[in-house]
């Protein structure tokens, strides 16, 4: 009897995992100085774009704006970065090129991602022929080089920050179907999906109240990667005169002005190429990051 | 393997026929019409009316894509309105050109990123490991054009030893005719001097186009060095005393390097898309300077012939990949032959 009680008695270990409280992502963010450099980046590029007006030195300079006695000035204490050929102050240019930036990365995903995440998640359910259409599709669409895509209909369309949005969007779906795809196919044969398929629920409660939330870390993960990708795409592309019109400061579009005036004037190339640099580290660092976090606690 | 071989090939023809119908579409959408562009803004309404009929623009959309097809399949890519040659002979000549630096920046990529990521993963945590870890990370964020700039500037400007544009000493009368590489040619010819030549002009645009693809490799190689030494069958062979030399590279990196390669045939099409930019920075006389005049100029025959080429190039290139990882990795064989 005492043998048997004794044996009763000894509590199993539980087997709900223990949810771990919630500061402990936030402990492990904040001890990757990785991921805290791009969070405070990412933080200080999306502040500066949406105070542009107020915070810039030369606000004016973010239009059609000429002012010939200041062109082409180095840096210096009254133009930290230095000015253009017509006189406008760099660092102006782009704080508020990097509000076009952040728009079409924004505008892109918005567009693109919903679209792939059901996608993939449909083709991952269902299987049979709704993958075959749906997986050949994506097939399709991965085997364009996306900027060639973007130069053609962004060049039959006019040349602007709508179309260049529409341009990326009509293709960055296909990434995140795959990547979703693959997580519920994998997701599919785990004993929660059958269960609640047992007890009655019906493929939009399994799809939505199921599987979509153990995607949710991936798809925000790799939104922080896509971010800071479609800004060096639309770079590109204004780059080679198909983006955002002048005057409108755009990154691509002042480092291909600036390029004229290698290497003596240095300044109004690598400013603008620096500050496209930071701003896609940023967004990279701090995904990194948050991948870092997530994985330690799938694990 | 030929069931497998069939099947793959079936898929590359689909995706084939879905981006003729997807360029179609968009050729076919243009505000404007064709036949105006052609004729130029003083056309009178007849003479548009005539071109139509002779380009077949009267007709319904259906018969004008099997007309389109039809040519595709027959190798006749239309004319340029804008060279007023046959897009064949355009696309021929400026495709080598673009070959040319993919191949040479595949060559590095290969060269440089599978070892180093070999190695980050042996000494992970080590000086290498941070060193590579960064320079992949600097490749992948930074833009090519950015790079082909910066990489400009340090060599045309600071260094002063590379050229920084074009294929071949301006001074130089040369044309690459017989393979359309500049660096076989000339050897072709029997130049040394101008292959040299070549080979320098060559390594800027391959330096700038490698990044990207480099990093996003040693990433890839990196890890799943790191997941593969974790086996049981790498410890084994340790502990039999085979030289770690021998263990890491015959043992760990044939199984690690199968992922690596599904990962390089999807970076291929960025890297197509990434040569467009290298290769205007550089001004070199690929197909990208050629797309964006055909882009610039509306010429849709031009636009759609370099998109149906740089695609049917994509697939052929992922099916050789497909190819190599069987070879690669018999294992995939089986998981394929399994219903």
């Amino acid at each position: 009897m005492s043998a048997v009680t004794g044996t009763v008695a000894i509590p199993a270990t539980p087997r709900v995992a223990v949810r771990r409280p919630r500061g402990f992502a936030w402990q492990r963010f904040r001890r990757s100085p990785t991921a805290v450099a791009g969070a405070v980046i990412v933080t200080l590029v999306v502040l500066a774009a949406l105070l542009a007006p107020w915070i810039t030195p030369y606000p004016a300079a973010a239009g059609a704006f000429v002012d010939f006695k200041a062109r082409h000035l180095p840096p210096g204490a009254a133009h930290w970065l230095g000015t253009d050929g017509v006189g406008r102050d760099l660092l102006t240019r782009i704080v508020f090129a990097y509000r076009a930036s952040l728009l079409l990365a924004v505008g892109v995903l918005a567009l693109s991602v919903p679209f792939g995440v059901a996608l993939g998640l449909c083709a991952g359910y269902f299987r049979g022929a709704v993958e075959t259409v749906v997986m050949g599709v994506t097939d399709i669409a991965l085997a364009i080089p996306p900027l060639l895509l973007a130069l053609a209909v962004t060049s039959i369309l006019s040349p602007d920050l709508v179309n260049m949005m529409i341009a990326l969007a009509v293709l960055w779906w296909t990434w995140h179907t795959r990547l979703i795809f693959n997580i519920v196919r994998s997701l599919s044969g785990e004993d929660y999906i059958d269960a609640s398929r047992v007890i009655g629920a019906g493929p939009l409660h399994i799809l939505l109240r199921e599987l979509l939330p153990n995607c949710v870390s991936a798809i925000v993960v790799k939104l922080s990667l896509d971010a800071g990708f479609v800004i060096l795409v639309g770079a590109s592309l204004s780059y080679l005169g198909l983006g955002v019109r002048p005057p409108t400061p755009d990154l691509g579009s002042m480092i291909q002005a600036g390029t004229a005036y290698l290497p003596g004037r240095w300044w109004e190339a690598v400013m603008p190429c620096g500050a496209l640099f930071l701003v896609i580290l940023g967004f990279n660092l701090l995904g990194d990051g948050l991948r870092d976090v997530f994985d330690a606690e799938a694990r | 393997m030929l069931d497998y071989l069939v099947r793959r090939i079936a898929r590359g023809v689909v995706v084939l026929v879905g981006l003729s119908i997807v360029i179609f579409g968009i050729a076919r959408v243009v505000p404007g019409d064709p036949a105006r562009i052609v004729l130029g803004p003083v056309a009178t309404p007849e003479q548009i009316v005539s071109l139509q009929r002779q380009m077949g623009l009267d007709r319904p959309l259906v018969v004008q894509y099997g007309r389109y097809v039809d040519g595709l399949l027959h190798g006749d890519l239309g004319q340029s309105i804008l060279t007023q040659r046959s897009v064949n002979t355009d696309v021929a000549d400026a495709f080598p050109v673009t070959f040319e630096l993919m191949v040479s920046s595949l060559l590095l990529v290969l060269a440089v990123a599978i070892p180093g990521g070999a190695l980050a993963a042996r000494y992970r945590g080590g000086w290498i490991d941070r060193t590579t870890r960064l320079a992949s990370l600097l490749g992948v964020v930074t833009p090519s054009f950015v790079i082909a700039i910066c990489l400009q500037i340090l060599a045309g400007y600071v260094l002063r030893v590379l050229p920084i544009a074009g294929q071949l000493d301006p001074n130089v009368n040369f044309s690459a005719t017989v393979t359309g590489f500049m660096v076989v040619d000339t050897l072709l010819a029997g130049r040394v001097d101008l292959f040299l030549d070549a080979l320098l002009h060559l390594m800027l645009p391959t330096l700038a186009l490698a990044a990207a693809t480099a990093g996003q490799v040693m990433r890839f190689t990196r890890s799943s060095m790191i997941d593969v030494g974790r086996r049981d069958y790498v410890e084994a062979a340790r502990a039999f005393g085979i030289p770690e030399r021998v263990v890491l590279f015959k043992y760990m990196l044939k199984p690690a390097i199968v992922p690596t390669l599904t990962i390089l045939g999807l970076e291929f099409a960025s890297l197509l898309g990434n040569a467009f930019v290298v290769e205007l920075v550089f001004g070199l006389p690929g197909i990208a300077s050629y797309g964006v005049r055909a882009i610039l100029h509306k010429d849709l025959n031009a636009l759609m012939g370099v998109v149906m080429a740089t695609g049917l190039f994509v697939v052929v290139v992922n099916l050789l990949v497909d190819v190599a990882v069987v070879l690669v990795d018999p294992r995939v064989r089986l998981r394929h032959a399994a219903p």
